[in-house]
């Protein structure tokens, strides 16, 4: 069982802003965390981590990380951290990168195999691609056996492809271990396959905080089509005016009014939707 | 004949090996704090850069002197004087060499990626296991660099020695108050003979530097 009541000043983009977090957390919970960027989202993972100080207690299995402002030094949490990227030992081979952790080869070989780099163990992290420097992160975050795996967007520099092999294999290794773990995500799709619980903060405070699917399916889901994209340019051509519109990694050219054109702007967020290939019955008061 | 050559070896070696372990923990606390107190103490730092050797030599002088309070000391209680010997030469140096190492060693340990630091206190490792593991060994280029250049800059070293050390054979005469004097009774042949090997080693310190610091990128890419 894991309480946390923090509360932090944060200096951000917004100027300042409180974080305050009231949260327990059950053993073995896969959490995910998401909400707009300076939303406090990391702040909470580094005061975790104990790369941060803030004021109140984080109770981890009856023992205290923090309380009264007595704070247990990172290195003695029993965390697993990953970070985004670049945090990998570069004059260390993969092997040592895991040993350097802890001198434990047996479960360091398992971890390799369990990732599929057994055959890298000898290889530095130069040559490494982006994906299997992930692994090997996640790896090494798992040599101590922590009680807690913090994962900070742990895969946003990846391409999809790489993405969907690492969320299975963070998934494997939860399980395996049967650790707790919180990860930082904005990827609707990667919390739906990972997580089992969602917490969404906004302005250093959660506002949403329940199973994954009823937090999602509530402020994304819905029975019509729509993305998000951002308009790029708006063409004439004859007498139709076309829409470039970028939606993730696709570009698509969407026909407009000339009437319509006068409200948009290149550069603007639009949400690109269908309209109803089926008729659906709205209740009246809607 | 050449003894002047091996009091400066000597002094560079034992300044090199001083300087290096002062500069350890100065160059990290500057290349990792955000006090205020920072630019005071890189400016202080850095004094030896462009006072002129006579100044630093002078005040050294002053402080290290029987007449003060630190000088006076020594002698009182080890019966040791500070000034015109060999000990005196290695303080000196100390000073005047400290931002050769203390620099690029914080430019190294600025360079270093945080998450990697970060990574290692995470791995449960201290500060100083983090420094000597993790930072010192991916900051090689910055490491022999300052170690490099603080020998070859305390083997050139000229004013302050021989303001604070004079130039008795075989103590504190160096090459380069050998060759400033040899060229005071115009023994030309010495000075030509002391000036190449000066100039043959120190442009090999340089090259050797530049083409470790050439290679260990292209292999590590740091």
């Amino acid at each position: 069982m894991i309480n946390i009541n923090i509360k932090k000043t944060l200096h951000g983009v917004n100027g300042a802003m409180s974080l305050d977090i009231d949260l327990s957390i059950k053993q073995g919970e896969f959490i995910a965390l998401t909400g707009p960027s300076g939303s406090g989202k990391t702040t909470l993972l580094r005061v975790l981590a104990g790369l941060e100080v803030a004021e109140g207690e984080i109770e981890v299995n009856k023992s205290f990380w923090l309380k009264n402002n007595k704070s247990i030094k990172a290195q003695k949490r029993s965390i697993g951290f990953m970070h985004q990227e670049n945090a990998l030992f570069p004059n260390m081979s993969i092997l040592q990168n895991l040993l350097f952790v802890i001198n434990d080869l047996e479960l360091a070989l398992r971890l390799l195999s369990l990732t599929g780099l057994t055959k890298l163990q000898d290889s530095y992290p130069k040559t490494l691609s982006g994906g299997q420097k992930q692994r090997v992160s996640l790896c090494r975050a798992m040599m101590r056996k922590p009680d807690i795996l913090l994962l900070d967007e742990p895969l946003s520099a990846l391409d999809a492809k790489m993405r969907t092999q690492l969320q299975s294999e963070i998934l494997a290794l939860h399980k395996e271990f049967n650790t707790t773990t919180i990860m930082v995500s904005h990827e609707p799709s990667e919390i739906y396959k990972l997580s089992t619980r969602t917490i969404v903060l906004e302005n250093g405070h959660i506002i949403k905080d329940g199973k994954t699917q009823e937090v999602l399916l509530k402020s994304q889901g819905s029975q019509k089509f729509s993305f998000e994209g951002e308009l790029l340019e708006l063409k004439e051509v004859d007498v139709i005016i076309i829409a470039i519109v970028a939606i993730g990694q696709q570009i698509v050219e969407v026909v407009v009014s000339k009437k319509e054109a006068l409200d948009l702007k290149v550069g603007q967020r639009v949400i690109l939707g269908t309209k109803a290939f089926a008729p659906t019955i709205l209740h009246p008061s809607l | 004949m050449f003894e002047p050559f091996y009091i400066s070896f000597k002094l560079a070696s034992i300044t090199v090996l001083i300087l290096f372990l002062i500069s350890l923990p100065l160059s990290w606390y500057l290349s990792q704090t955000k006090s205020k107190i920072k630019p005071f103490i890189e400016a202080l730092t850095a004094l030896p850069i462009v006072l002129p050797p006579s100044v630093l030599g002078f005040y050294i002088l002053v402080a290290l002197s029987q007449n003060s309070p630190l000088g006076a000391f020594f002698k009182d209680t080890f019966d040791i004087s500070l000034v015109f010997n060999f000990t005196s030469l290695v303080i000196a140096s100390c000073f005047y060499s400290l931002p050769f190492m203390v620099q690029p060693l914080q430019s190294g340990f600025e360079s270093l990626n945080k998450n990697m630091l970060e990574a290692s206190y995470l791995c449960g490792k201290s500060k100083l296991q983090t420094i000597l593991f993790v930072a010192l060994p991916n900051i090689k280029p910055a490491l022999i660099t300052a170690v490099i250049i603080t020998f070859a800059h305390t083997v050139g070293e000229f004013g302050v020695v021989l303001m604070v050390g004079g130039s008795i054979p075989g103590e504190t005469k160096v090459a380069s108050v050998a060759i400033y004097e040899m060229v005071e009774i115009m023994d030309y042949k010495g000075a030509h003979i002391y000036s190449a090997i000066m100039l043959g080693m120190s442009f090999i310190v340089l090259l050797s530097v530049y083409t470790f610091n050439a290679k260990h990128k292209r292999k590590f890419g740091l």
